[in-house]
């Protein structure tokens, strides 16, 4: 990562999809994988209107960081970014930006879902979702970095 | 002793605030905690069974005892991404 950008953060600020592509060390690098977790118009058969996220700041940091780790092990050559938006977005704005930069592109998807699917396990972040006729928290998984199952499913979806 | 109780979503929502002082016995672990919690707010009652917990920031277990100052949250299941 070059200076004046976080590889993990958890910011109120719209997500910059190019400045953080831009900020990835390329140098052996064959391949960016860039994935966005957008506001979707519809859950479980609601219209939803917006989302308003909460996260508990330091912790969800913490987890973003254990992720970057966690891929570190698995795919050593790999530099990956994860950006987490919170606070209210509208439909069709990024919540989430991960970025992962390999010498060979297999490994960047596959780190890239990994990361997202560790995500929506262990990082203490909660959609609260407006929809026509009311809102809703959703809630997930438990979360649990220890929990050895998660983590073995996280990346068998990863390696699939 | 003091400890600095954090909650979150539908838990923050339940309680009408994500921040409360509680006072506990030394000794006392974070089950401890969430019991004089669920004793006040009875509707907490139904998260038992799917709540995470942390002391100062980190990730713990509901037998790890506490001491004065801590700040330990309850976290729902988490819904990220």
């Amino acid at each position: 990562m070059k200076a004046g950008m976080q590889m993990t953060a958890i910011t109120t600020a719209p997500l910059d999809q190019e400045a953080l592509v831009r900020a990835l060390d390329t140098t052996g690098i064959g391949g960016v994988t860039v994935f966005l977790g957008l506001v979707r118009d519809h859950n479980k058969g609601r219209t939803v209107l917006y989302l308003d996220y909460e996260a508990y700041e330091p912790l969800a940091l913490r987890g973003l960081d254990v992720i970057v780790a966690e891929s570190r092990e698995r795919w050593p050559d790999v530099r990956l970014a994860i950006h987490h938006r919170i606070g209210r977005m509208e439909i069709g704005e990024a919540s989430v930006i991960i970025a992962a930069a390999s010498p060979h592109r297999a490994d960047a998807f596959s780190a890239s879902r990994y990361a997202i699917e560790r995500i929506k396990q262990i990082v203490p972040i909660w959609k609260h979702e407006y929809f026509e006729g009311g809102d809703v928290w959703i809630e997930g998984a438990t979360a649990d970095p220890e929990n050895v199952d998660a983590r073995q499913e996280a990346l068998r979806i990863a390696c699939a | 002793m003091r400890v600095t109780v954090r909650l979150f979503a539908r838990l923050r929502d339940i309680a009408g605030s994500g921040e409360l002082t509680r006072e506990a016995p030394a000794g006392a672990d974070v089950r401890a905690v969430w019991q004089s919690l669920v004793a006040d707010y009875p509707e907490l009652s139904a998260y038992e069974k799917s709540i995470s917990c942390a002391v100062n920031a980190d990730y713990s277990r509901f037998s790890a005892e506490v001491a004065d100052g801590d700040e330990v949250a309850f976290l729902p299941p988490v819904s990220g991404g």
